[in-house]
């Protein structure tokens, strides 16, 4: 447990912070579509707002947040969101991937439309959960002590 | 050691920028990449069959999206490696 870690300022400001950076990755997530933006740049956004909660308050207190058999679910949930879309395609008389396949809207363009925002957001899944499952394996071991959380 | 490195690091820096300066100007009209088939082609018709403004999404995930699909792959089976390879036993 380092001085950095214990200092009030430090910890309060990442306790505000966190939820407007995890907001953040949403919205890029969500805005991909029609600017700047998409699932690998929100999803790393995110991820990095959960690294930086537990860069400061500790291991055990992210893997609250984010515990490893949820990591594990997530990051084949999103692989599975964007695979799915493409097999739905298939279903619907179209290529793998054609999105104006689907006749969910009379409009094809439209359909595309949300149809590529679902498959952003499966990405942006797949991309957050690895991100912080990676900084969980190459974090060190637990062995500080715990008794400054609180 | 350090100087042959900050040696190698100096000559690549200094061959990049000699090279940037015949990188075609930002937003020029006559670039090959600006004039070739398929950026008029993308430009053109990327809206109507795609149905997003962003251009660079609508080749990511539209025309291009197999090839996401397996770059998502790719991150996926790198976190499963990393986690297999390092994840310690400790419960």
């Amino acid at each position: 447990m380092s001085r950095i870690q214990e200092s009030v300022i430090i910890r309060t400001i990442v306790r505000i912070m966190v939820p407007f950076i995890e907001l953040f990755a949403l919205y890029v997530i969500m805005h991909g579509a029609s600017g700047p933006g998409g699932g690998f740049q929100g999803g790393v956004i995110f991820g990095a707002a959960i690294i930086l909660y537990t860069m400061i308050y500790g291991i055990a207190e992210g893997k609250k947040k984010m515990s490893d058999s949820l990591d594990r679910i997530l990051a084949s949930t999103g692989l599975t969101i964007y695979a799915a879309t493409g097999l739905i395609c298939i279903v619907c008389g179209g290529m793998f991937l054609q999105y104006r396949a689907v006749p969910l809207l009379p409009d094809p363009a439209e359909v595309s439309k949300y149809l590529i925002d679902l498959v952003e957001i499966g990405i942006g899944i797949t991309v957050l959960a690895v991100m912080i499952s990676l900084f969980f394996d190459v974090s060190p071991p637990e062995s500080e002590p715990e008794e400054a959380e609180e | 050691m350090k100087t042959l490195a900050l040696f190698v690091v100096v000559i690549t820096g200094a061959m990049l920028i000699y090279a940037g300066h015949d990188l075609p100007a930002f937003g020029d009209i006559n670039s090959p990449s600006y004039q070739a088939p398929m950026t008029q082609y993308f430009i053109n018709n990327s809206l109507e069959e795609s149905g997003v403004t962003n251009i660079v999404t609508a080749l990511l995930a539209s025309y291009r999206g197999y090839d996401t699909l397996g770059e998502t792959a790719v991150i996926f089976t790198a976190g499963m490696a990393v986690m297999l390879l390092l994840r310690r036993r400790e419960r």
